[in-house]
């Protein structure tokens, strides 16, 4: 039988999440035993290649982009995680949802203070992703079928979720490993 | 008079009250867990957050505020008051900003303890993502309205414990906020060793300086959940 | 500066005996002299009454009718509820936009003119209206409201705008010289018990020769149910408070009526003063109270000088004052307490706050009011149409008035009724009255839907048109608003719950977020993004805000919600969408990317065709 496929991503986000599942150390042998790595940052595949069996994604909804390598997600994976505090409540790029996209925009591309911009205007670069007016959750873009929360979720978090899917549970984290910092 | 025993059930479980318990108070001496947070021990029964709410004789009452009666049939643990419980805390996490990750309370916060207590991973309610204030006037004392759940315990232990009244609401319905008896904090008497400030139970008073000063693993939530101080310890895990 | 404000503020607190627990009252009155309340009056308030200026501020700031800000000197207040709206609130409003250059929630340049909008004036069968300071004007077109706006800007500030926003008075009382007002009173149909007409005062004559006991239990053998809406026995909230201990009772009369779409206290108020006089007296004389309070919502400020004038006459006769009407020992007198735009205030807990100078903040229960109410003590709050029914049960005989109506809601009832029907207006029926009855007297057969009693009551669709308009069926404070063909339930929801998003005052953590969470999930549904799921969230939300709601406001909010749920199903179903690719079908990309599109002047690479 081929082993399950797992593929993870960083949307906005700080990699932070992703430390922390490499964080799970000589565990990590024992996952590689346990699935296959589809589109990762860790092995820099960038396109789901037919069905994954779990998806973890890291960081909220930000841009254009973001929502587009959701939907790629939500499409290819039997069962989708948010991990970490972005992917479940906006997380820390979130505090940009208290200021007006204008002033967003005009601080990053004109005003702010190592800003280089001879053009005075805010750039229309396909290259760089329209914003979303919000940074959002995940769940609020696409259906998430389990939320790991933490900034990041700790390794052992991480771990027992995987363990306890891999295994055909439900993962329910014990009281020590749910925790939102 | 006052002394009289009352009994009363609460999921079927014996409860010895005196008259003028309310529910909670009497529930917390029989060693039952009612969840909670605007209430404190020191303070009146608000009534504000509806955490508590439990049934009695099959009627939603907010067990802080209900007195107990004799004969009275309460349902606390149900699956019912459970879910309006999650669905409550739910409410007031999208309400406002609560950045846990960054928040000098984390892991002293009441707020999020009932979240973990609840075993809450993501809230089910769109986040609204409210402009709040944060207002730092004050030397020693920080107030950030982003994490403000309106419970008023600071507004009831200023008045009640500190002598002053340092803390008001103004405005109504979803633009309810905290305010303060001048036109910032700092034009208050208020001081950090207020009773206020540390009756707040999540990050929104704060005193400067002291921030994260407990480490990771060692604050009060990190291993027990909130209510197991009034809980007996169970008999095995 | 601030000597000017301590000779405006010192004033008004004297004549209110630097009385804390008048703040409501010193606060309306700094407001007229100043034209708003700004922080530096507060702070001289506060100053003034030695209070916490935050507590002042508090106050300031729940109440619509407060200004925290100074507004223009003349605020136009359009009505926004259902029926103004139906009858084309929103184009007069962008009338007066155009014809002022600003929009709602902003004042003119020349600090002239303020425009905002109101909750309910109590002019749905006169709608579109407004309140032009204090001055109602209905029947608003946007031609109307253009001209009488561009008129007023001729005048020269401080001239009597009454001549020139009232063209013709209104019929029977409004045209009285102390009320002035074009407003219609669309009395319909007068019933048997307060609009019939009968001897003055002759249920007080008779009431004060009978023991107070004895009045008590001839308003329990007629079975008289507050009017209110909840429909709870009246003479058993007497007894309660006769019973309770304490050197002083209360009876205050909820004229606060606030609901969208219920009028029917403005017509009493209007045309049957006396009587309503007359059965607070009866009242305070039954529970044993010297004082009585008439909370008068402040939309009806128009009908205060007269009814103060009836009060005066009243004192004169030796119907109010000392040993009223010569009976030794009976004393009685009646105030005029103003709201000030809080339609919580209805609620009798946050109306008896209200009365206390404080927020309109519900109070916790226990104790009730009958134990503990105004100012700590024993009171009764009673509805405007409850009273009025008293002296006529008391002159009539318990009998006759239990004869009217069914055998558990005896008497009549008075009902607003506006919307799409031919005959807008007040009708006075006898209870157990079919809706289908009462559509045909209005001329609103061809209804789809018809809102009773108000928000917190039902939405009910043509299959409960055989049902009785009583309190143990289809029970009603009053309103009724007819929706005919074409006028769509969820939209009528979704106003509903923008309304109480508006009038909830925060208290609890149910009703301050959870009527928000109810709207924004509604009107995904109206934009035609909502996915089967929304409708057992909705469910399982309005159960929660019903459930966990400290009172009635929170406890009955989602029931247009659940309605609609309930009662046009299909309609909700009908606009739902399946997900597509395990999408959210409520996340609308199109409109989260608008704005950046805008700022950065191209189309998105992902999402545009």
């Amino acid at each position: 039988m081929a082993k399950p496929k797992v593929a993870t991503t960083s949307l906005c986000g700080c990699f932070g999440c992703h430390m922390s599942l490499l964080d799970i150390d000589d565990r990590i042998l024992k996952l590689v035993e346990l699935v296959d790595f589809d589109r990762s940052p860790i092995n820099d595949i960038k396109k789901i290649e037919g069905q994954v069996d779990i998806g973890l994604i890291e960081g909220g909804c930000c841009n254009e982009e973001n929502l587009a390598v959701l939907h790629e997600f939500r499409k290819h994976c039997k069962i989708l995680i948010s991990v970490g505090d972005c992917a479940t409540n906006g997380g820390i790029p979130a505090m940009r949802n208290m200021v007006p996209l204008g002033e967003c925009y005009e601080e990053a591309f004109l005003n702010g203070p190592t800003v280089v911009n001879p053009t005075g205007r805010i750039p229309d670069d396909p290259e760089i992703p329209l914003l979303l007016d919000k940074v959002y959750p995940c769940h609020e873009a696409v259906k998430i079928d389990y939320h790991l929360p933490g900034c990041p979720p700790s390794a052992d978090t991480l771990w027992a979720a995987l363990v306890a899917l891999l295994e055909g549970r439900e993962p329910e984290l014990p009281y020590e490993l749910l925790k939102y910092d | 008079m006052n002394t009289e025993a009352i009994t009363f059930t609460i999921d079927g479980k014996k409860i010895e009250a005196r008259r003028g318990d309310t529910i909670l108070e009497a529930a917390d001496r029989a060693g039952v867990y009612i969840p909670r947070l605007c209430w404190m021990k020191e303070l009146l029964p608000a009534g504000v957050c509806r955490v508590c709410t439990v049934r009695v004789n099959g009627r939603p009452q907010a067990a802080c505020t209900q007195p107990a009666a004799a004969g009275m049939v309460v349902e606390n643990d149900t699956e019912e008051l459970r879910q309006l419980r999650r669905d409550l805390i739910d409410m007031l996490f999208v309400e406002g900003n609560h950045f846990c990750m960054f928040c000098e309370r984390s892991g002293n916060c009441e707020l999020q303890a009932l979240a973990y207590r609840f075993g809450i991973t993501a809230p089910k309610y769109p986040f609204l993502f409210p402009r709040r204030s944060v207002d730092a006037s004050h030397p020693d004392v920080l107030a950030d309205g982003n994490r403000c759940i309106r419970c008023g315990r600071c507004v009831r232990a200023s008045r009640a414990l500190d002598g002053k009244s340092v803390f008001g609401f103004t405005g109504r319905g979803p633009q309810k906020r905290l305010a303060f008896n001048g036109p910032n904090l700092a034009a208050t008497d208020v001081a950090a060793p207020d009773h206020a400030i540390a009756a707040c139970p999540t990050g929104t008073l704060i005193v400067k300086r002291v921030g994260y000063k407990v480490p990771i693993g060692r604050r009060l939530y990190d291993h027990s959940p909130i209510g197991s101080e009034i809980e007996p310890p169970a008999p095995e895990k | 500066m601030s000597a000017n404000l301590q000779e405006a503020i010192g004033p008004v607190c004297e004549s209110f005996g630097h009385d804390r627990t008048r703040l409501l009252d010193i606060l309306l009155a700094v407001q007229q002299r100043l034209g708003g309340i700004d922080d530096r009056a507060i702070d001289a308030v506060a100053a003034e009454l030695a209070i916490p200026r935050v507590d002042v501020a508090g106050v300031v700031s729940f109440y619509t009718f407060l200004a925290p800000k100074t507004r223009g000197q003349l605020v136009i207040r359009l009505c926004n509820d259902l029926p103004d709206l139906m009858m084309g609130a929103e184009e007069v409003a962008a009338g007066l936009e155009a014809e002022l250059g600003i929009r709602f929630g902003e004042t003119t340049p020349d600090g002239r003119f303020t425009l905002e909008w109101a909750s309910c004036i109590g002019m749905s069968d006169q709608a579109p209206a407004a309140l032009f300071g204090d001055v109602v004007v209905p029947r608003l077109t946007p031609g109307t409201a253009r001209r009488l706006v561009a008129e007023l800007r001729q005048q020269p500030p401080g001239a009597d705008l009454h001549r020139l926003l009232v063209r013709a008075y209104g019929d029977g009382a409004n045209a009285h010289d102390l009320v002035r007002a074009a407003v219609e009173n669309n009395l319909r149909q007068a019933g048997e018990v307060i609009f019939a007409q009968a001897e003055p005062d002759a249920g007080l004559s008779k009431a004060l020769a009978m023991s107070p006991a004895e009045v008590i239990r001839e308003v329990k053998t007629a079975r008289l149910r507050g009017r209110g809406g909840a429909g709870f026995p009246t003479g058993m909230k007497w007894e309660f408070v006769r019973a309770a201990d304490g050197p002083q009772r209360y009876l205050i009369c909820n004229a606060d009526e606030g609901e969208p779409g219920t009028f029917k206290d403005r017509v009493i108020l209007t045309e049957r003063p006396d009587l309503l006089f007359e059965g607070m007296t009866i009242a305070g004389y039954a529970i044993g109270a010297e004082h009585g309070i008439l909370y008068l919502r402040g939309e009806y400020a128009y009908l205060r000088a007269y009814l103060e004038h009836v009060l005066a006459r009243r004192r004169e006769k030796g119907l109010l004052g000392k040993s009223v009407l010569g009976k030794p020992g009976f004393n009685f007198d009646i105030r005029i307490q103003m709201g000030a735009g809080a339609y919580i205030c209805g609620e009798e807990t946050a109306l008896i706050s209200s009365c206390e100078g404080l927020r309109g903040d519900p109070k916790n229960r226990p104790p009730f009011p009958a134990q503990r109410g105004y100012l700590g003590h024993p009171t009764s709050v009673n509805n405007v149409e409850t009273l009025c029914c008293v002296p006529r049960i008391i002159q009539r005989g318990s009998g006759w008035f239990a004869s009217i109506g069914s055998r558990r809601s005896t008497g009549t009832k008075c009902l607003s009724i506006s919307g799409d029907c031919t005959r807008r207006g007040v009708y006075e029926l006898p209870l157990g009255t079919t809706l289908r009855d009462v559509l045909a007297r209005c001329g609103g057969e061809d209804a789809v839907a018809v809102q009773v009693g108000g928000p917190s009551g039902r939405l009910v669709g043509p299959e409960a048109f055989d049902r009785e308009i009583c309190f143990d069926d289809l029970a009603t404070g009053g309103s009724l608003v007819v929706f005919g063909p074409g006028r769509d339930p969820l939209w009528v929801a979704s106003q509903y719950m923008a309304f109480f998003i508006h009038e909830s005052c925060g208290y609890c953590t149910p009703c301050r977020v959870g009527n928000v969470l109810l709207k924004e999930r509604v009107d995904r549904i109206l934009a035609g993004r909502g996915e089967p799921e929304d409708l057992d969230y909705l469910r399982a939300l309005a159960t929660t805000v019903k459930t966990a709601s400290r009172c009635g406001l929170g406890q009955t909010s989602p029931n247009p919600v659940l309605s609609v749920l309930d009662n046009f199903r299909p309609a909700c179903e009908a606009r739902l969408k399946e997900p597509f690719e395990g999408r959210q079908t409520g996340f609308d990309i199109a409109a989260k990317l608008a704005e950046a599109q805008r700022l950065t002047g191209r189309k998105s690479v992902h999402f545009d065709a």
